[in-house]
Protein backbone atom coordinates (compact mmCIF):
# COMPACT_ATOMS: atom_id res chain seq x y z
CA UNK A 1 0.00 0.00 0.00
CA UNK A 2 3.11 2.05 0.99
CA UNK A 3 5.05 2.02 -1.81
CA UNK A 4 2.07 2.01 -3.83
CA UNK A 5 1.43 5.55 -2.45
CA UNK A 6 4.89 6.45 -3.42
CA UNK A 7 5.08 4.99 -6.73
CA UNK A 8 1.99 7.56 -7.23
CA UNK A 9 4.00 10.60 -5.45
CA UNK A 10 6.80 10.01 -8.01
CA UNK A 11 4.45 9.15 -10.87
CA UNK A 12 4.79 12.54 -11.86
CA UNK A 13 8.09 12.97 -12.46
CA UNK A 14 9.04 9.67 -14.59
CA UNK A 15 9.34 9.41 -18.39
CA UNK A 16 6.52 7.27 -19.64
CA UNK A 17 8.93 6.07 -22.16
CA UNK A 18 12.83 5.31 -21.08
CA UNK A 19 15.50 4.74 -23.84
CA UNK A 20 16.18 1.49 -24.68
CA UNK A 21 19.62 0.04 -24.31
CA UNK A 22 21.96 -2.01 -22.55
CA UNK A 23 25.28 -2.49 -20.62
CA UNK A 24 28.21 -2.83 -23.34
CA UNK A 25 26.57 -0.02 -25.63
CA UNK A 26 28.45 2.68 -26.92
CA UNK A 27 26.05 5.74 -26.27
CA UNK A 28 25.23 9.15 -27.00
CA UNK A 29 23.79 11.16 -24.39
CA UNK A 30 21.83 13.85 -25.03
CA UNK A 31 21.87 16.41 -21.88
CA UNK A 32 20.12 19.71 -22.08
CA UNK A 33 22.35 22.32 -20.61
CA UNK A 34 20.56 26.11 -19.62
CA UNK A 35 22.66 28.51 -19.75
CA UNK A 36 20.64 32.03 -18.71
CA UNK A 37 17.92 31.74 -20.67
CA UNK A 38 19.35 29.85 -23.98
CA UNK A 39 19.08 25.90 -24.29
CA UNK A 40 21.25 23.65 -25.63
CA UNK A 41 22.01 19.91 -25.35
CA UNK A 42 25.73 18.65 -25.11
CA UNK A 43 26.41 14.91 -26.21
CA UNK A 44 28.33 12.59 -23.92
CA UNK A 45 29.27 9.60 -25.59
CA UNK A 46 31.05 6.34 -24.35
CA UNK A 47 30.27 2.99 -23.04
CA UNK A 48 27.47 2.12 -21.04
CA UNK A 49 29.20 -0.14 -17.65
CA UNK A 50 25.90 0.02 -15.25
CA UNK A 51 22.55 0.61 -14.55
CA UNK A 52 21.49 0.57 -11.15
CA UNK A 53 18.74 1.43 -8.92
CA UNK A 54 14.88 1.23 -10.01
CA UNK A 55 11.73 3.35 -10.54
CA UNK A 56 12.72 7.17 -10.34
CA UNK A 57 16.06 6.33 -8.84
CA UNK A 58 17.16 4.82 -11.73
CA UNK A 59 20.90 5.81 -13.11
CA UNK A 60 23.29 4.25 -15.39
CA UNK A 61 26.90 4.82 -15.76
CA UNK A 62 29.00 6.09 -19.02
CA UNK A 63 32.07 5.56 -19.34
CA UNK A 64 35.18 7.45 -21.88
CA UNK A 65 38.30 8.39 -22.45
CA UNK A 66 39.25 12.31 -22.44
CA UNK A 67 42.92 12.86 -22.76
CA UNK A 68 44.36 9.67 -21.84
CA UNK A 69 42.37 10.06 -18.38
CA UNK A 70 38.96 7.66 -17.60
CA UNK A 71 36.00 9.88 -17.39
CA UNK A 72 32.92 8.24 -15.69
CA UNK A 73 29.58 9.88 -15.84
CA UNK A 74 26.10 8.58 -13.55
CA UNK A 75 23.11 10.17 -15.85
CA UNK A 76 18.97 9.34 -13.89
CA UNK A 77 17.41 7.73 -16.18
CA UNK A 78 14.19 10.15 -15.61
CA UNK A 79 16.32 13.16 -15.38
CA UNK A 80 14.52 15.59 -17.76
CA UNK A 81 17.86 17.11 -18.57
CA UNK A 82 18.69 13.66 -20.09
CA UNK A 83 17.16 14.32 -23.69
CA UNK A 84 17.72 10.91 -25.28
CA UNK A 85 20.38 8.46 -25.69
CA UNK A 86 20.95 7.54 -28.65
CA UNK A 87 22.91 3.95 -29.26
CA UNK A 88 25.45 4.11 -31.66
CA UNK A 89 26.58 0.47 -31.50
CA UNK A 90 25.44 -2.71 -29.44
CA UNK A 91 28.78 -4.59 -27.33
CA UNK A 92 28.16 -7.90 -25.98
CA UNK A 93 28.38 -7.90 -22.41
CA UNK A 94 28.46 -11.38 -20.14
CA UNK A 95 27.87 -9.14 -17.01
CA UNK A 96 25.71 -6.41 -15.81
CA UNK A 97 28.34 -4.59 -14.88
CA UNK A 98 31.68 -3.54 -16.77
CA UNK A 99 33.79 -2.56 -14.02
CA UNK A 100 36.37 -4.56 -15.50
CA UNK A 101 36.95 -1.71 -18.27
CA UNK A 102 38.19 0.55 -15.62
CA UNK A 103 41.46 -1.57 -15.72
CA UNK A 104 41.75 -1.87 -19.23
CA UNK A 105 43.63 0.59 -21.81
CA UNK A 106 43.24 1.34 -25.45
CA UNK A 107 42.16 -1.40 -27.46
CA UNK A 108 41.23 -3.57 -24.71
CA UNK A 109 38.67 -1.53 -23.94
CA UNK A 110 36.31 -2.80 -26.85
CA UNK A 111 33.56 -5.21 -26.87
CA UNK A 112 32.42 -7.62 -28.86
CA UNK A 113 29.80 -5.94 -31.58
CA UNK A 114 26.63 -7.54 -31.61
CA UNK A 115 25.46 -7.25 -35.13
CA UNK A 116 21.87 -6.49 -36.49
CA UNK A 117 22.22 -8.92 -39.48
CA UNK A 118 21.98 -6.92 -42.76
CA UNK A 119 19.25 -6.74 -45.25
CA UNK A 120 21.30 -9.60 -47.54
CA UNK A 121 21.76 -11.55 -44.89
CA UNK A 122 17.81 -11.46 -43.89
CA UNK A 123 16.62 -12.56 -47.00
CA UNK A 124 19.15 -15.76 -47.37
CA UNK A 125 17.58 -16.23 -43.65
CA UNK A 126 14.28 -16.11 -44.79
CA UNK A 127 14.74 -18.20 -48.05
CA UNK A 128 16.25 -20.74 -46.07
CA UNK A 129 13.51 -20.82 -43.11
CA UNK A 130 11.06 -21.04 -46.40
CA UNK A 131 13.15 -24.08 -47.56
CA UNK A 132 13.10 -25.86 -44.35
CA UNK A 133 9.79 -25.08 -43.54
CA UNK A 134 8.52 -26.42 -46.91
CA UNK A 135 10.81 -29.94 -46.68
CA UNK A 136 8.54 -30.36 -43.51
CA UNK A 137 5.18 -30.03 -44.94
CA UNK A 138 6.02 -32.45 -47.53
CA UNK A 139 7.63 -34.84 -44.83
CA UNK A 140 4.21 -34.48 -42.15
CA UNK A 141 1.99 -34.88 -45.70
CA UNK A 142 3.77 -38.38 -46.07
CA UNK A 143 3.74 -39.70 -42.81
CA UNK A 144 -0.23 -38.59 -42.66
CA UNK A 145 -0.65 -40.47 -45.88
CA UNK A 146 1.66 -43.42 -44.52
CA UNK A 147 -1.17 -44.70 -41.78
CA UNK A 148 -4.07 -44.18 -43.78
CA UNK A 149 -2.33 -46.95 -46.97
CA UNK A 150 -1.96 -49.03 -43.78
CA UNK A 151 -5.38 -48.98 -42.48
CA UNK A 152 -6.65 -49.37 -45.70
CA UNK A 153 -4.67 -52.53 -46.08
CA UNK A 154 -5.65 -54.20 -43.13
CA UNK A 155 -9.26 -54.06 -43.87
CA UNK B 1 -7.35 30.06 8.50
CA UNK B 2 -6.27 27.10 9.26
CA UNK B 3 -3.60 25.63 7.60
CA UNK B 4 -2.58 22.41 9.27
CA UNK B 5 -3.51 18.69 8.59
CA UNK B 6 -2.97 15.20 10.28
CA UNK B 7 -1.34 12.47 8.47
CA UNK B 8 0.75 9.72 7.99
CA UNK B 9 4.22 9.36 7.13
CA UNK B 10 4.88 6.75 3.81
CA UNK B 11 7.90 6.74 3.00
CA UNK B 12 10.82 8.98 0.93
CA UNK B 13 10.98 9.40 -2.81
CA UNK B 14 12.02 12.17 -4.85
CA UNK B 15 10.58 13.93 -7.58
CA UNK B 16 11.90 16.11 -10.34
CA UNK B 17 10.72 20.26 -10.54
CA UNK B 18 9.69 22.03 -13.83
CA UNK B 19 13.54 23.47 -13.87
CA UNK B 20 14.82 19.78 -14.17
CA UNK B 21 16.23 19.55 -10.57
CA UNK B 22 15.52 16.20 -7.87
CA UNK B 23 14.80 16.80 -5.10
CA UNK B 24 14.57 13.84 -2.30
CA UNK B 25 11.11 13.84 -0.65
CA UNK B 26 9.27 12.44 2.46
CA UNK B 27 5.21 11.42 1.56
CA UNK B 28 2.86 12.43 3.80
CA UNK B 29 -0.63 11.19 3.57
CA UNK B 30 -2.76 13.51 4.88
CA UNK B 31 -6.08 14.22 5.46
CA UNK B 32 -9.19 14.09 5.09
CA UNK B 33 -9.44 15.55 8.76
CA UNK B 34 -12.72 15.83 10.50
CA UNK B 35 -13.11 18.90 12.72
CA UNK B 36 -14.50 16.94 16.00
CA UNK B 37 -14.98 20.34 18.09
CA UNK B 38 -14.35 24.44 18.01
CA UNK B 39 -13.20 26.07 21.08
CA UNK B 40 -13.44 29.75 21.41
CA UNK B 41 -12.36 32.06 23.87
CA UNK B 42 -15.67 32.99 24.80
CA UNK B 43 -16.56 29.07 25.68
CA UNK B 44 -12.82 27.80 26.55
CA UNK B 45 -10.70 30.79 27.17
CA UNK B 46 -8.63 30.75 23.42
CA UNK B 47 -9.41 29.94 20.02
CA UNK B 48 -8.74 26.25 18.40
CA UNK B 49 -10.20 23.54 16.76
CA UNK B 50 -9.89 19.58 17.38
CA UNK B 51 -9.59 17.73 14.06
CA UNK B 52 -9.03 14.11 14.00
CA UNK B 53 -7.44 11.26 11.71
CA UNK B 54 -8.06 7.67 10.95
CA UNK B 55 -11.59 6.76 11.45
CA UNK B 56 -11.48 4.26 13.92
CA UNK B 57 -14.53 1.17 13.65
CA UNK B 58 -17.41 1.93 16.17
CA UNK B 59 -17.57 -1.23 17.64
CA UNK B 60 -13.62 -0.83 18.56
CA UNK B 61 -13.78 2.21 20.07
CA UNK B 62 -15.03 3.45 23.43
CA UNK B 63 -18.02 4.90 24.56
CA UNK B 64 -16.49 8.43 25.24
CA UNK B 65 -15.26 8.71 21.71
CA UNK B 66 -18.11 7.67 20.06
CA UNK B 67 -19.89 10.32 22.08
CA UNK B 68 -17.25 12.99 21.19
CA UNK B 69 -17.59 12.68 17.86
CA UNK B 70 -21.44 12.17 17.55
CA UNK B 71 -21.57 15.57 18.60
CA UNK B 72 -19.94 16.50 15.38
CA UNK B 73 -21.63 13.83 12.99
CA UNK B 74 -18.46 11.83 13.03
CA UNK B 75 -17.08 8.56 13.29
CA UNK B 76 -14.35 8.18 16.06
CA UNK B 77 -10.98 8.57 15.17
CA UNK B 78 -7.60 7.20 15.79
CA UNK B 79 -5.68 10.36 15.78
CA UNK B 80 -6.49 13.82 17.06
CA UNK B 81 -4.84 16.98 17.80
CA UNK B 82 -5.82 20.61 18.73
CA UNK B 83 -4.49 23.33 16.26
CA UNK B 84 -4.95 26.92 18.17
CA UNK B 85 -6.38 29.63 15.87
CA UNK B 86 -6.39 33.35 15.68
CA UNK B 87 -10.17 33.36 15.57
CA UNK B 88 -12.60 30.82 15.40
CA UNK B 89 -14.42 32.36 12.73
CA UNK B 90 -15.69 29.94 9.90
CA UNK B 91 -14.62 26.55 11.82
CA UNK B 92 -17.58 24.20 12.09
CA UNK B 93 -17.33 20.87 13.45
CA UNK B 94 -18.16 18.43 11.67
CA UNK B 95 -16.44 19.87 8.65
CA UNK B 96 -14.10 17.84 6.33
CA UNK B 97 -10.52 19.32 5.62
CA UNK B 98 -8.54 18.07 3.05
CA UNK B 99 -4.77 18.82 1.36
CA UNK B 100 -6.62 21.73 -0.47
CA UNK B 101 -5.84 23.83 3.02
CA UNK B 102 -2.19 24.08 1.66
CA UNK B 103 -2.89 25.68 -1.28
CA UNK B 104 -0.27 28.60 -1.80
CA UNK B 105 1.65 27.06 1.38
CA UNK B 106 5.29 27.33 0.82
CA UNK B 107 7.03 25.95 3.80
CA UNK B 108 5.14 23.54 6.72
CA UNK B 109 6.52 22.53 10.43
CA UNK B 110 6.41 18.77 10.85
CA UNK B 111 5.61 17.30 14.28
CA UNK B 112 5.91 13.52 15.09
CA UNK B 113 7.40 11.22 17.69
CA UNK B 114 11.04 10.43 16.66
CA UNK B 115 12.26 6.57 16.25
CA UNK B 116 13.04 5.11 19.59
CA UNK B 117 16.83 4.43 20.18
CA UNK B 118 16.85 2.56 23.67
CA UNK B 119 19.24 3.19 26.27
CA UNK B 120 21.69 5.19 24.41
CA UNK B 121 25.62 6.08 25.78
CA UNK B 122 26.60 9.94 25.52
CA UNK B 123 28.39 9.78 22.05
CA UNK B 124 24.99 8.80 20.25
CA UNK B 125 22.54 10.76 22.32
CA UNK B 126 24.30 14.43 23.50
CA UNK B 127 27.32 13.92 20.43
CA UNK B 128 29.88 13.67 23.21
CA UNK B 129 33.13 13.53 21.53
CA UNK B 130 34.77 10.45 23.90
CA UNK B 131 38.16 9.77 25.07
CA UNK B 132 41.11 9.34 23.35
CA UNK B 133 41.68 5.86 21.60
CA UNK B 134 45.33 5.75 22.77
CA UNK B 135 48.04 7.30 25.28
CA UNK B 136 47.01 5.18 28.02
CA UNK B 137 43.53 5.46 28.39
CA UNK B 138 41.87 2.02 29.29
CA UNK B 139 38.42 0.45 28.58
CA UNK B 140 36.88 4.12 28.62
CA UNK B 141 37.06 5.40 25.26
CA UNK B 142 33.27 6.13 24.37
CA UNK B 143 32.11 7.30 28.16
CA UNK B 144 31.40 11.03 28.93
CA UNK B 145 34.40 11.73 31.69
CA UNK B 146 33.56 13.83 34.81
CA UNK B 147 30.41 14.41 35.50
CA UNK B 148 31.22 16.80 38.76
CA UNK B 149 33.60 17.67 41.32
CA UNK B 150 34.07 17.86 45.10
CA UNK B 151 32.70 21.37 44.76
CA UNK B 152 29.94 21.56 42.74
CA UNK B 153 28.84 24.57 40.95
CA UNK B 154 25.31 23.98 42.03
CA UNK B 155 26.80 25.38 45.59
CA UNK B 156 25.09 22.23 47.34
CA UNK B 157 27.84 19.72 47.93
CA UNK B 158 29.05 16.68 45.24
CA UNK B 159 25.82 16.20 43.24
CA UNK B 160 25.60 16.50 39.50
CA UNK B 161 24.08 19.68 38.66
CA UNK B 162 20.44 19.36 37.83
CA UNK B 163 20.01 18.54 33.88
CA UNK B 164 23.88 16.98 33.34
CA UNK B 165 24.36 15.36 30.02
CA UNK B 166 24.04 11.73 30.65
CA UNK B 167 23.40 8.20 28.89
CA UNK B 168 20.11 7.47 29.10
CA UNK B 169 16.75 6.59 27.15
CA UNK B 170 17.14 8.08 23.47
CA UNK B 171 14.30 9.02 20.81
CA UNK B 172 10.46 8.47 20.69
CA UNK B 173 9.87 11.12 22.19
CA UNK B 174 7.70 14.21 19.92
CA UNK B 175 10.42 16.41 17.94
CA UNK B 176 9.33 19.06 15.49
CA UNK B 177 10.89 19.71 12.15
CA UNK B 178 10.83 23.28 10.82
CA UNK B 179 10.83 24.83 7.51
CA UNK B 180 10.62 21.99 5.47
CA UNK B 181 9.66 23.78 1.36
CA UNK B 182 6.38 22.00 0.54
CA UNK B 183 7.54 20.88 -3.17
CA UNK B 184 3.56 19.38 -4.35
CA UNK B 185 0.38 18.15 -2.89
CA UNK B 186 -1.15 16.04 -5.03
CA UNK B 187 -5.22 16.46 -4.46
CA UNK B 188 -5.90 12.89 -6.01
CA UNK B 189 -3.86 11.15 -3.75
CA UNK B 190 -4.21 13.28 -0.57
CA UNK B 191 -0.18 13.56 -0.65
CA UNK B 192 1.88 16.26 0.32
CA UNK B 193 5.87 16.05 -0.71
CA UNK B 194 7.60 17.31 1.77
CA UNK B 195 11.06 18.20 1.15
CA UNK B 196 13.95 16.07 3.33
CA UNK B 197 13.39 13.95 6.18
CA UNK B 198 10.63 14.05 8.48
CA UNK B 199 10.48 12.63 12.46
CA UNK B 200 9.25 8.89 12.86
CA UNK B 201 8.91 5.76 11.45
CA UNK B 202 6.95 4.99 7.98
CA UNK B 203 3.48 4.46 8.97
CA UNK B 204 3.77 7.01 12.01
CA UNK B 205 1.29 9.78 12.79
CA UNK B 206 2.10 13.07 12.08
CA UNK B 207 1.19 17.13 12.52
CA UNK B 208 1.57 18.73 9.43
CA UNK B 209 1.48 22.85 9.48
CA UNK B 210 2.37 25.63 8.12
CA UNK B 211 5.42 26.77 8.75
CA UNK B 212 5.86 29.15 12.10
CA UNK B 213 9.22 30.30 11.60
CA UNK B 214 10.38 30.55 7.58
CA UNK B 215 10.66 33.60 5.90
CA UNK B 216 8.26 33.24 2.42
CA UNK B 217 9.93 35.13 -0.26
CA UNK B 218 7.27 37.21 -1.43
Amino acid sequence: MSQELLNKAAAGSMKTETPKFSVGDTVQVHVRIVEGDKERVQMFSGTVIGKKGSGITETFTVRRIVNNEGVERVFPMHSPKVADVEVIRRGKARRAKLYFLRDRVGKATRLKEIREPSKKEKAAAAKTAAKKAAEAEDAAAEAEAQPAEAVAEKV
Amino acid sequence: MLSALLGKKVGMTQVYDDAGKLHPVTVVQAGPCTVLQVKTSETDGYNAVQIGYDEVKVHRAMKPQIGHAAKADAKPQKFMREIRLADAEGAEAGAKLTVDVFEEVQYVDVVGVSKGKGFAGGMKRHHFGGMSASHGTKRQHRRGGSINGHGTNLGTGPKPKKGKRMPGHMGHAKCTSRNHSLVGVDKENNLLLIKGPIPGANGGYVVVRRSKTAKVKA
